[in-house]
C-alpha cells in the first residue's frame, strides 16, 4: 500500500521573541532577539548571564489556559507547550473535545527535563525532600516532573485518544515528535498527530550547560550579540526556553475538512553517529550527518538543487562551520549554488528540546508566507564557512521571495541526528 | 495569626483556595458550606493534598491523614481549620 501524504494544518509557537505565531512570524521578519541579560544568573556566579525566556507577562494567560493551569501550575515548560499546543490545535481548525474523546487524533510532545524547569513561586522538589518535608510536594509534582507531563498536561485541555507520548532525544526532540508523528499517519494509524517540544528555562537548566563551557561568555553586556551563530567569533550557545507545536495530518484528512495547510512533510531521516569516529556525547559524528541528510532527500524523492532553504541546527558554537561542511557534502552543492541557510537560534538562542519545532513552526511560517528570515550577527563569518559558501548565502535581513523547499536539520547530544524535508503544497 | 479566627473569616480564605481548584465548569458563586468538594465541586481528588497544603500555609496548622480523610464538605473543613487553630 502506498504511504499516505502528511501535511501541515496547524502550528504554534512560544519563544522568546514572541509569543503565538503572528508575534513569532514578525520576530522573525524584523530579526527581533529574544536574548536578555538575566540578574538571577548574575547572582549566582552563573558564567553565560544573558538567555531567552518567553515573555509570558506579555499575555493574560486567562485568555489561554483554564484557572487550574493560570493559578497553580508552576512549570513554565509545561506552561509552554500547553499554550502553543492549543494554538496549533485551534490553528487548525479543530476544537477541544468537551465529553467526548477523539480516538483519531493523538499528541507526541517531547521534552528535555521537565524536573529541572523553573518552578514558579515554589522551591525545588528535592529541597523539600531533602528537609524532611516530602509531604509538602503536593499533588503535582510527579506530573509536572514526568517527561510526559507537557502531552499528558496537554491532552487534559483536549481530549485526545490515540497515542500520546512524549520522546526525550535532547536536541532533536522536536524534529524527531515530528517525524515520527509523521511516520505514524503515513501508515494511516491516525489521522492527525499534535506534535511538538518543549523547554522551560532557567538556572537549573542552564547550570550544568555552563558547567560544560558551551554557552557563549562574552556577551553579558551585549545580550543580542550573544548568539551568532557561523559567526567567526561564536563563544558558545545562548540558551533559552520555548515550546512549538504543529498539527499533521494526512492530506486526505485536511483535504476532506477543507483545512487551511502551511506545507507537506515530504520526508526525512533519524540516526545517529553511534558516538564512534568524531562522534562522541556532545559532538556529532560527520559521516551520521551527511548520511542522514541524504537519507532525508532520498526518502523526499526531491533533487539537492531543489532546496531553497536550509534551517540549520547552527548554535553559536564551534561546531557551525563543521555543520556546514556536512551540508556541502550532503548536498554536494558550493560557492554560489549552495541554498540559502539561516539560523532561527540567532534569535531565540537554543531552547534545547525545545528549539526542534519552534525552528519547524518558523519553517512552516517562511513556506507558507514566502520569506527567509535574517540569521543575526553574521556581519563577520567564520573563514571555515566562508572558503566553502558565498557570503550572500547567508540572509543579513529578510527576503521576501518564493520558498518551495525547505530542509530542516536538527543535531543532539547523543550523537543523534534528525532531518525533515517541507515543500510548499501544490 | 489566630487571634481573630472566626467562622466568616475562615469561610472568606477557604474560599478564596478552594477557588483556584475548582472545575471549569464550576462557579465560585457555586461554592456554599453543604457542597461536597468532590462529588459537587468536581475538585480532583489528587487535587486535595493540595487544597491541604494551601489551608496549613494559610493557617499556619498541621492536618494530618486522618483529618484529611474527613474534610468531605466545605463545612467539613471550615470546622477542621476552626478546630485545629483553635
Amino acid at each position: 500500500m502506498r504511504n499516505k501524504r502528511v501535511v501541515i494544518t496547524g502550528i504554534g509557537v512560544v519563544a522568546s521573541n514572541g509569543i503565538g505565531k503572528d508575534a513569532f512570524m514578525q520576530a522573525l521578519r524584523e530579526g527581533k532577539s529574544g536574548i536578555k541579560r538575566l540578574e538571577e544568573l548574575e547572582k549566582l556566579n552563573i558564567k553565560c548571564q544573558i538567555g531567552g525566556v518567553p515573555d509570558l507577562a506579555s499575555i493574560n494567560l486567562n485568555d489561554f489556559l483554564p484557572r487550574l493551569f493560570v493559578e497553580k501550575m508552576t512549570n513554565r515548560g509545561i506552561i509552554y507547550a500547553c499554550l502553543s499546543g492549543l494554538e496549533a490545535w485551534k490553528d487548525a481548525g479543530l476544537a477541544p473535545n468537551d465529553d467526548e474523546v477523539d480516538y483519531s487524533s493523538g499528541i507526541i510532545m517531547g521534552a528535555g527535563d521537565l524536573t529541572c524547569s523553573s518552578w514558579i513561586n515554589r522551591e525545588f522538589p528535592t529541597y523539600l525532600i531533602d528537609r524532611g518535608e516530602s509531604r509538602k510536594l503536593g499533588s503535582r509534582t510527579i506530573s509536572e516532573s514526568m517527561n510526559s507531563g507537557a502531552a499528558a498536561y496537554l491532552n487534559s485541555l483536549l481530549g485526545l485518544g490515540n497515542r500520546v507520548q512524549a520522546n526525550s532525544s535532547a536536541c532533536i526532540t522536536g524534529s524527531e515528535a515530528v517525524s515520527m508523528g509523521y511516520e505514524y499517519l503515513q501508515t494511516g494509524r491516525a489521522e492527525r498527530m499534535l506534535c511538538g517540544s518543549t523547554e522551560g528555562d532557567g538556572k537549573y537548566i542552564w547550570g550544568g550547560f555552563d558547567a560544560m563551557r558551551v554557552l557563549c561568555n562574552d556577551s553579558n553586556d551585549n545580550p543580542a550579540f550573544g548568539s551568532r551563530p557561523m559567526s567567526s567569533t561564536s563563544s558558545g550557545f545562548v540558551p533559552s526556553g520555548g515550546a512549538g507545536a504543529l498539527v499533521i495530518e494526512t492530506l486526505e484528512s485536511a483535504r476532506n475538512r477543507g483545512a487551511k495547510i502551511y506545507a507537506e512533510i515530504l520526508g526525512g531521516h533519524t540516526n545517529s553517529g553511534g558516538q564512534r569516529g568524531t562522534g562522541t556525547m556532545t559532538a556529532p559524528n560527520s559521516e551520521a550527518v551527511v548520511r542522514c541528510i541524504k537519507s532525508a532527500i532520498e526518502a523526499a524523492e526531491i533533487q539537492p538543487d531543489e532546496i531553497d532553504l536550509i534551517s540549520g541546527h547552527l548554535t553559536s558554537t564551534k561546531g557551525d562551520p563543521i555543520e556546514i561542511e556536512n551540508w556541502v557534502k550532503a548536498l554536494n552543492r558550493k560557492g554560489e549554488d549552495f541554498p540559502m541557510v539561516n539560523a532561527p537560534k540567532s534569535m531565540i538562542g537554543h531552547s534545547i528540546a525545545g528549539a526542534g519545532a519552534i525552528e519547524l513552526v518558523a519553517c512552516a511560517l517562511q513556506i507558507k508566507n514566502n520569506f527567509i528570515h535574517p540569521s543575526l550577527n553574521t556581519e563577520e563569518i567564520h573563514p571555515k564557512i566562508s572558503d566553502k559558501i558565498f557570503g550572500g548565502c547567508v540572509p543579513q535581513h529578510c527576503h521576501e521571495r518564493e520558498v518551495n523547499v525547505i530542509i530542516k536539520a536538527n543535531f543532539g547530544f547523543g550523537d543523534l541526528n534528525c532531518v525533515i524535508v517541507l515543500k510548499k503544497i501544490t | 495569626m489566630n487571634m481573630t479566627i472566626t467562622q466568616e473569616n475562615v469561610k472568606t480564605d477557604l474560599l478564596e483556595i478552594i477557588r483556584s481548584y475548582l472545575s471549569e465548569e464550576i462557579e465560585a458563586s457555586e461554592i456554599s458550606g453543604d457542597k461536597h468538594l468532590i462529588n459537587d465541586l468536581k475538585i480532583n481528588s489528587a487535587h486535595i493534598v493540595d487544597i491541604v497544603l494551601d489551608i496549613e500555609d494559610k493557617f499556619d496548622i498541621m492536618i494530618d491523614d486522618d483529618a484529611i480523610g474527613k474534610m468531605n464538605t466545605v463545612q467539613d473543613s471550615i470546622d477542621m481549620v476552626l478546630k485545629k487553630a483553635a
